[in-house]
């Protein structure tokens, strides 16, 4: 297991590399650059003092120095200054971190307490009414765009009914967490329905893969209710493909995060990226992204080692054993 | 039962292909949608005429009207005929939907097909770039995308600013992104295929190993790609419209569904209604998309629906 551990951190530190060199080619070819905004602030500059700026900034180096001393300066922990708000980057990175998991700590929650329930529902009982409507429950929720039932409910909870602040954080001046928790009702609310169709379809498949293995129909000769042998013999074996799947998923929703953050301005991770690309804060970006690599790539030897140690035929290699 | 009696066994692929679409009420169904959706986003300066507006035309004095006999749907903030930039947009998304789609798959349908037809260490390289594109956080990675200056990649101030560039850009970096699904479907395929006995006899025969692929492998990968890139038809619409959305997809004047959001959502206290519109006609079209992919899931590959309809 070691040293499949090993092996995987190995391949996830070079895809990190290789996306971080990417990143930064790719900020590079982004409209302007650090020296076109100070130039903005200061008119009469001549064109000789801009290359003197390009020199004392190291743009005029080639890509390759220019990103190996990036690198040089990130591994010791110095990721650079955030143009936007003017302080380190890492600075920034902490309370924006701690809004997103809030937030999708709570979706993620919430979408698998009705999510899975419901394809189980669907399940026991393939192709009759109730599973005809969870599937089209389902559809519509992996359909629907994310940003849109956003708007929707701002229109029906703020505008329309006025129960609801329709962004933000927080009421300035006040500190408690229920008012907090108040803010984060619609955005959880249009994260979770973004999620928990996927979440259906996949706890809905694979309990109807479950059901027709052959021990379900010993359990079922023995004579136990439906009840037992969904809930007591399926349901263990049928959540390991689910739990794959949920860590798989959690990188994508790390950064789907963002539609629904922008749309309500909320502060965390996702808008921060948003923000930094938009307003040409490179150093910024750069990091956001380098985290949303990483969080993808956790989530993926997360899935495999709880595919692993779910299920005790699966050994570490991947292979039935 | 009806008094029908029971239909004569159908006796070519295809019939029987068709006739267990048809029995995917909800894919059926989702077809009949696609094709009106469809009919009337291409019949938008018909519908313009009939109208008599003018889809681009400001008219300042006729600012968000309600619905009426000669705007069905009422007018914008700039008194431009809400209906009718409906279907222009319906045009630009389905577009970028369908395009986009496509180039992912014959982009995916090559690299799947190389590494799994030649292996060794061509596969390997090829495998551990899809999984370094899997592992890449999809949609910041696309802001950055759409985000780039093109005048700096080498195209000339010209082409960078005309109006269409929008368009062929995001149809680009969703292709560029998406097309991992359909390789690893097709490597897999394509490894089981190679060692079939009909390939065999083909190398046997001499044949090359590109006429191998096209010729003999090809057409067998057909079902399967073809379902993914339905279903991924969908999910390329909903990027568009977030893109869009954000204001780094398709650029105005020309609409889209995403981009018409952009504009509503500032109203959203003036005019709820304009974001309502815009919005159910993406999901109506990716919903249907993704019925008719599950429907010709099932009816491509008969073992899905034992497996339980996944």
């Amino acid at each position: 297991m070691l040293r499949f551990l090993g092996e995987r951190l190995i391949q996830s530190a070079v895809v990190l590399a290789v996306m971080s060199f990417v990143v930064f080619a790719l900020i590079g070819l982004m409209p302007g650059d650090p020296v076109d905004m100070m130039i903005s602030a200061d008119p009469d500059l001549t064109s000789a003092d801009i290359a003197k700026l390009r020199e004392i900034h190291g743009l005029d180096r080639p890509l390759a120095e220019r990103y190996g001393n990036w690198l040089l300066a990130a591994l010791q922990g110095d990721f650079g200054f955030s143009r936007l708000f003017a302080k380190p980057v890492f600075d920034i990175l902490g309370p924006a971190l701690g809004n997103t998991l809030a937030l999708l700590g709570i979706s993620l929650t919430l979408a698998l307490c009705v999510g899975l329930p419901l394809g189980i529902w669907a399940a026991v009982k393939p192709y009759s009414a109730r599973d005809y409507a969870v599937n089209l429950f389902a559809f519509a929720g992996i359909s629907v765009p994310s940003f849109w039932l956003g708007l929707l409910l701002i229109i029906l909870f703020a505008v329309i009914l006025g129960w609801l602040p329709a962004g933000g954080l927080g009421t300035p001046g006040r500190d408690a967490w229920t008012d907090k928790l108040i803010y984060l009702v619609l955005p959880a609310t249009s994260l979770t329905l973004a999620s928990v169709g996927g979440h259906t379809r996949y706890m809905r498949a694979s309990m109807l893969e479950t059901l027709r293995q052959d021990y379900i129909r010993t359990a079922r000769a023995k004579g136990l209710t439906e009840r037992r042998v969904v809930l007591g013999h399926a349901l263990r074996n049928a959540l390991i493909p689910v739990t794959t799947i949920i860590a798989l998923d959690f990188g994508t929703l790390f950064s789907g995060a963002l539609i629904t953050e922008t749309i309500f301005a909320y502060p965390g991770m996702g808008k921060l990226t948003f923000d930094a690309v938009m307003g040409n804060d490179f150093n910024l970006a750069l990091v956001c992204l380098l985290l949303a690599t990483l969080v993808t790539l956790a989530g993926n030897i997360l899935a495999d080692l709880a595919y692993a140690w779910l299920d005790p035929r699966i050994g570490f290699e991947g292979k039935i054993q | 039962m009806t008094g029908a009696g029971p239909l004569p066994a159908p006796s070519t692929p295809l019939a029987l292909v068709t006739r267990r679409f048809l029995r995917h009420r909800l894919a059926l169904v989702s077809t009949g949608v696609l094709a009106v959706l469809a009919a009337a986003s291409l019949l938008a300066p018909t519908v313009e005429g009939w109208l008599g507006v003018d889809a681009n035309a400001a008219d300042l004095f006729n600012r968000l009207q309600p619905p009426g006999p000669n705007h069905p749907l009422g007018t914008d903030e700039a008194g431009r005929d809400v209906l009718v930039r409906l279907l222009y947009g319906g045009r630009v998304s389905m577009f970028v939907g369908i395009a986009a789609a496509l180039t992912a798959a014959v982009l995916g349908t090559a690299v799947g097909l190389a590494s799994g037809y030649f292996g060794g260490r061509l596969d390997a390289v090829f495998m551990r770039v899809t999984d370094g594109v899997i592992a890449l956080p999809l949609l910041p990675l696309l802001i950055v995308l759409a985000a780039l200056d093109l005048q700096k990649l080498g195209f000339s101030a010209e082409t960078a600013q005309s109006e269409g560039v929008s368009l062929y850009r995001i149809v680009v970096i969703v292709a560029l992104v998406g097309w991992t699904t359909v390789a690893r479907l097709v490597r897999a395929t394509t490894l089981s295929l190679r060692e079939r006995p009909f390939v065999l006899a083909a190398r046997a025969q001499g044949a090359s190993a590109l006429r191998i692929m096209t010729v003999h492998i090809l057409p067998n990968l057909a079902s399967p790609v073809i379902v993914a890139t339905t279903l991924s038809v969908g999910n390329v619409i909903l990027l568009e419209s977030v893109l869009s959305f954000l204001g780094l997809g398709i650029q105005p004047p020309l609409p889209s569904w995403g981009n018409l959001l952009t504009n509503a959502q500032e109203l959203i206290w003036d005019a709820p209604a304009l974001a309502v519109y815009p919005g159910l006609a993406i999901f109506v079209t990716v919903i249907a998309f993704n019925f008719v992919g599950d429907g010709l899931q099932d009816a491509l590959d008969p073992r899905s629906q034992e497996r339980g309809r996944r």
